[in-house]
């Protein structure tokens, strides 16, 4: 049993860096997602709206699929890391264009009027007047989105990436024991998602307004 | 075209939100110097007006122009917006709801724009921000957050804002019609003040008191027309049309 404690380590380390990746690649999309949907061209609306119904209205793990296994097919070769981080990072973004978009529309529209009537071009309002704004209102909505890839991250086992639940499952093979391979695995997956949820309300209590 | 020459000028200016018309074919000038006064019921249009001055409500018909340039201009998006940042720098806007910016200090409400639009410096900034709120008598709130201020108080440093940019006319949207009733009077000598230092301001006000102590001229407005206008002691002892009668009188029943 206690031999098999590196190995885990190690996958969790994994996990955490598909985390960190996804997140990362999840709030890039997002961005432009939200963006998109907030564009003054239709085409664009229409693109955001597009990518967040689909990604939304299919499982992660039929994306995933699609991805590495499919992807050669069509001339996408990506090793099976590659594709869990890609393919977790479009589906997080998804969810964090509804989150980014959410907190940039529930802003007072007296805000735009104030700062566009002042003179301040749409630019100018977005990043000094509305960004700030609703920057607050989202550190506890996309704490939630990260919260649910982190465990998202649990799927790309499927597809052979050698993260956490990978690892638990291979050493049953050998351990006969399921219930503690698992537990363990749950655990570990416990304090990455504890640890990250007290950062995100640091965060949130950092930039409330005094 | 003719170049017009009064200061602010509105022609057949036109309203509608589909098949409701808001504004029906209103022309009003403003000279330089002079305080024009709005009043009339909600839905009477007067905000749409006031609010298309500055192009905040587009017209669907008609022209806005201001010392001599029209303001709602037809322009490619581009040019437009460059075009009407310029124009909107012009314009002092006080609203309703104030709109300060809570995640700014009453200093960072005042110096935002000037800052950025003006290029003037941090020293400058912080002088122009201590002049402006001090006219506003909110100098000792320097750096207090709109939260942490009254309905008055926010609706002052809301005008220091504005005047922090030195705009050449004022337009207030129903400025102290959110505040609690004892908070208004130090709105209004703020106003005054202004008054005294003879700024163009165009007040759409439910205040008659007010309207007629310190306009020029006042209007009123009914169903998206301006049903008459004069100077407020012609207007508010004497009006000549039904309508006009009809809406004081309800108004002053209401105060009692």
């Amino acid at each position: 049993m206690l031999k098999v404690y590196p190995f885990f380590l190690e996958a969790a380390w994994i996990t955490i860096l598909l985390a960190v990746l996804t997140a990362v690649l999840g709030l890039i999309c997002g961005a432009l997602g939200a963006a998109a949907r907030l564009s003054r061209f239709a085409f664009l609306r229409f693109l955001g709206a597009a990518y967040v119904s689909v990604i939304r209205g299919t499982p992660a793990l039929i994306q995933l699929f699609i991805l590495y296994f499919g992807g050669p097919q069509i001339g996408i070769q990506l090793d099976a890391f590659e594709a869990g981080v890609i393919g977790l990072g479009v589906n997080a973004g998804a969810y964090m264009t509804e989150t980014i978009r959410g907190a940039i529309i529930s802003i007072d529209k007296g805000q735009r009027e104030a700062s566009r009537t002042l003179g301040l071009s749409q630019w100018q309002t977005m990043y000094k007047v509305i960004l700030p704004q609703s920057a607050r209102l989202m550190v506890r909505p996309l704490g939630v989105n990260i919260n649910a890839l982190i465990k998202a991250t649990a799927l790309v086992a499927a597809i052979s990436v050698v993260e956490l639940t990978y690892t638990a499952q291979r050493y049953i093979g050998s351990t006969y024991k399921p219930f503690e391979m698992f537990l363990l695995a749950g655990v570990l997956y416990m304090i990455i998602i504890y640890v990250t949820g007290r950062g995100v309300a640091w965060l949130d209590r950092k930039v409330q307004i005094t | 075209m003719t170049d017009p020459s009064h200061f602010v000028e509105i022609r057949h200016a036109q309203k509608s939100f589909g098949a409701l018309e808001v504004l029906k074919d209103i022309s009003l000038t403003v000279e330089r110097g002079q305080i024009v006064g709005i009043i009339g019921s909600s839905g009477s249009g007067k905000s749409t007006l006031l609010r298309a001055i500055n192009d905040l409500d587009p017209l669907t018909g008609g022209e806005v122009w201001l010392d001599g340039v029209q303001v709602n201009q037809k322009l490619s998006h581009r040019k437009y917006e460059k075009h009407i940042n310029q124009m909107r720098q012009q314009v002092g806007m006080v609203f309703q709801h104030f709109n300060l910016f809570p995640h700014m200090t009453a200093r960072e409400n005042v110096t935002m724009a000037p800052l950025m639009l003006k290029g003037i410096s941090k020293e400058e900034a912080n002088t122009l921000a201590k002049e402006q709120l001090d006219k506003v008598g909110m100098l000792e709130r320097i750096d207090y957050y709109p939260s942490q201020l009254s309905g008055g108080q926010k609706q002052r440093v809301a005008i220091a804002r504005a005047l922090a940019m030195k705009p050449k006319l004022m337009l207030f949207d129903e400025a102290t019609s959110a505040l609690d009733p004892e908070l208004v009077e130090e709105v209004n000598l703020v106003m005054r003040k202004l008054a005294e230092e003879h700024m163009t301001m165009i007040i759409v006000t439910h205040e008659m008191d007010f309207a007629a102590s310190v306009c020029d001229r006042v209007l009123f407005m009914d169903q998206g027309v301006v049903v008459e206008e004069g100077p407020p002691d012609v207007l508010f002892r004497n009006p000549t049309q039904p309508r006009t009668r009809e809406f004081l009188r309800k108004h002053l029943e209401g105060a009692k």
